[in-house]
């Protein structure tokens, strides 16, 4: 449907709009934020700032990177040595949060995946924002203790010979994947490629598919 | 000049290399930390030391960054190392990096 087809003369949507009382956490968020802007540690704008830097990274970035991976095996090399001057050199992706990027290669012997078990460390430069079962408990204590459980959660059922190999963030370094190539790919752009990247595929819940392959299954 | 000239500064070298065993301390201290409970007393490989130093968060929580700057490595421990019930292949592993002032050589 286009914007210009819908038309808003009928209401029979619900109104948008903040009903019942903010909970604990966002009442301490909006008192430790207005004490700051308050005491001029930090200003307004700071923040509106800061949410468009986040705004501003998508998986669509690191699907950039995975694909330049597949077709140039120098990029490839130069990522798995050092993830976050691969980033910032080739693509401009700019490490704001001043972490360091590990890039972990999927490959027929090992399977990565990515955890946070002591909050919600995740690779925003390259990523954006997590997803919300990537921050939940049983995720993460999930992930570290039965990694093949969780991985069959998402449909991902490895055999024995395949290495499960879990790297959990707890401090500076922050992981991607680098998920292997689908076979049936070998014709496909870059460009192309990149689109078949998800961001799951980086977490390592799950491998990349190619869209035949998930009308097929 | 020759290197052997050269001395470094109490902690200016990296304590363990990689294929070094290591046993993470066993210990619950109070404040800002970032080891997890799983990890105390484990056994496991050092893979790599994470070069440049980085500023031990453990002392950054605090606002002491100067000074704390500490060697870093990534560990790689086995799975059934962790778990005793570990369901799974005996190959499964765990990567971490630790700071190096919670490890010892085992």
């Amino acid at each position: 449907m286009s914007g210009a087809d819908h038309h808003h003369d009928h209401h029979d949507h619900a109104e948008i709009g903040a009903s019942g009382r903010p909970g604990y956490y966002d009442m301490l968020e909006t008192a430790v934020r207005e004490l700051l802007v308050e005491k001029k540690l930090i200003g307004p704008d700071e923040i509106r700032r800061q949410i468009e830097v986040l705004d501003s990274r998508t998986p669509a970035l690191g699907a950039k990177v995975v694909a330049r991976a597949w077709v140039d095996r120098d990029f490839r090399a130069r990522l798995l040595a050092d993830g976050r001057a691969a980033c910032e050199r080739e693509f401009g992706i700019t490490f704001y949060d001043d972490t360091e990027l590990i890039v972990l290669e999927n490959t027929e012997k090992v399977h990565n995946l990515i955890v946070c078990t002591l909050c919600s460390c995740y690779p925003r430069p390259v990523l954006g924002l997590p997803p919300d079962w990537y921050k939940l408990k049983p995720y993460r204590a999930r992930a570290v203790s039965e990694p093949r459980a969780v991985l069959a959660e998402f449909g991902t059922i490895l055999p024995d010979d395949v290495e499960v190999r879990v790297s959990d963030s707890t401090a500076v370094v922050r992981y991607l994947v680098l998920p292997m190539r689908p076979k049936g790919t070998e014709h496909y752009t870059e460009e192309q490629l990149a689109a078949v990247v998800t961001r799951d595929t980086m977490i390592g819940v799950v491998p990349v598919g190619i869209p035949s392959e998930r009308a097929a299954s | 000049m020759s290197k052997a000239a050269i001395v470094p500064a109490a902690g200016e070298e990296p304590i363990f290399r990689p294929g070094d065993r290591i046993r993470v301390a066993d210990r619950a201290p109070i404040g800002h930390y970032r080891v997890p409970t799983y990890l105390r007393g484990k056994t496991g490989l050092v893979e790599a030391v994470i070069e440049p130093t980085l500023v031990d968060n453990e002392e950054e929580g605090y606002g002491r960054n100067a000074g704390s700057r500490r060697h870093y490595y990534r560990v790689a421990f086995a799975m059934t190392e962790l778990w005793p019930n570990y369901r799974g292949s005996a190959r499964d592993g765990l990567r971490i990096e630790v700071f190096e002032s919670w490890l010892a050589r085992a």
